[in-house]
């Protein structure tokens, strides 16, 4: 199978990602093209180059003091609700009694933990001690698999922790499901910097 | 603090402790909400302000997207993961808003539904490094949202939910309602256009200043 450039052009987005499946012969064409075509491997290089920016974080500030109004306003519409549910059951002087210990009990839930550094979210849920790749000039570090990694010839494999302390940030991409799923160990981090 | 080298690496992975304040939830005790979207909430920000570009508004939608996902905590099935169902109500409602904020702005022409032809590059610098640190500097971050901003809706939402949440294509083409097919056209203009956008700019050197073309839209 031969394709040109064309061809490359409508179908280098999937071949770009790792959950789309791309017909091995096709994949195998492109890269025989990628080989020969400078013209298409610069916008291989560059479509890359979209994908990692975009899809790093540091995209996007969010405002100080966001999640502190946030909590406030969940907060304000949470005790609406239960204002009007009390009102409705029971006698006012009971109400009393009742919204003091939830007042109690919400306190101490909705207490929100110490802040932590702006992108320290972004490692908290990596375990310290998974093995991953980094490439000597590179600053992101990734699973073994991810199609992102730079300068796959000179790629050392290291652990989490070690990474972290090199200064390596996760890749959004294969790193992303221990990204989102830091709910549990907000602690694995200082673990991992230590 | 758990002991060096014995870390939560043995722990369950997040998700059962995720069902479980759900489940909670769901039975009345709306006091854990908030821990339940805490490790979301940015997440949630910034799909809303890349769709809105402001952040007042983006702030807003945030706010009334999780006050929604609260609301209708009840209905949510565990078929998807809560993250995505909470990114979806969030693009539902950028859009929604932008749709009464902007309803007297007109798209540009090309940028409207229906125009999915093919799209051939317009530029062929190289633009091979991107390092890291680059994303610190605000004039870069601000050239990206300037190009990220010229896109037209339909290109933006896609490459919002897909490159910068990391949607999968279905759970996009689901979130906007349209077909994975459409979600894949789209994602490749978008990420295309960006490119052309950015490489003449981006590609050059890193350290000189940037001689990034103002204006000028390849197409
Ligand atoms: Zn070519
Ligand atoms: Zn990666």
């Amino acid at each position: 199978m031969v394709v040109n450039c064309e061809q490359v052009w409508q179908e280098i987005s999937n071949y770009l990602d790792d959950d789309v499946d791309v017909d091995v012969d096709l994949r195998a064409a492109m890269e025989a093209h990628f080989r020969e075509c400078k013209r298409c491997r610069a916008v291989l290089e560059g479509t890359r180059n979209v994908i990692q920016l975009y899809g790093d974080e540091r995209m996007i500030d969010v405002p100080l003091g966001f999640g502190h109004r946030l909590q406030r306003r969940l907060e304000d519409n949470m005790q609406s609700r239960r204002r009007r549910f009390l009102g409705w059951m029971v006698a006012a002087a009971a109400a009393v009694l009742v919204t003091g210990s939830f007042e109690i009990a919400r306190s101490s839930v909705f207490r929100r933990p110490e802040l932590r550094s702006e992108h320290a979210q972004a490692g908290s849920g990596l375990p310290p001690d998974m093995m991953i790749v980094v490439s000597p000039n590179g600053k992101i570090f990734h699973a073994s698999g991810c199609p992102f990694i730079h300068d796959k010839a000179h790629v050392r494999t290291i652990v989490v922790r070690e990474a972290i302390k090199e200064g390596y940030a996760p890749c959004v991409r294969c790193m992303k499901k221990y990204l989102r799923a830091d709910l549990s160990s907000p602690e694995s981090l200082a673990d991992a910097q230590r | 603090m758990m002991p060096e080298g014995v870390t939560s690496l043995n722990k369950p992975a997040a998700q059962p402790s995720e069902d479980l304040l759900i489940r909670h939830i769901q039975d009345g005790e709306h006091e854990v909400f908030y821990e339940l979207i805490r490790p979301y909430e940015r997440c949630v920000y910034r799909t809303a302000f890349a769709i809105l570009r402001n952040e007042a508004d983006a702030e807003d939608v945030a706010q009334e997207a999780m006050l929604k996902a609260f609301k209708n905590i009840g209905q949510f099935r565990g078929e998807s993961r809560f993250s995505t169902w909470l990114i979806q109500i969030t693009v539902n409602e950028a859009r929604m808003w932008r749709r009464k904020e902007h309803a007297h702005l007109m798209e540009p022409i090309v940028n409207r539904e229906g125009v999915e032809g093919n799209y051939v590059p317009r530029d062929f610098a190289d633009w091979r490094e991107i390092p890291s640190e680059t994303l610190e500097r605000k004039e870069i971050r601000d050239k990206l949202a300037e190009a990220l901003e010229s896109l037209g809706h339909i290109y933006r939402d896609v490459f919002v939910l897909r490159d910068m949440q990391h949607l999968s294509i279905e759970e996009s083409a689901r979130a906007l309602g349209v077909s994975a097919a459409s979600v894949k056209t789209r994602l490749l203009r978008a990420r295309l256009m960006l490119r052309d956008l950015l490489a003449p700019g981006l590609g050059g050197n890193w350290s000189t200043r940037l001689p990034f073309a103002k204006g000028t839209k390849p197409w």
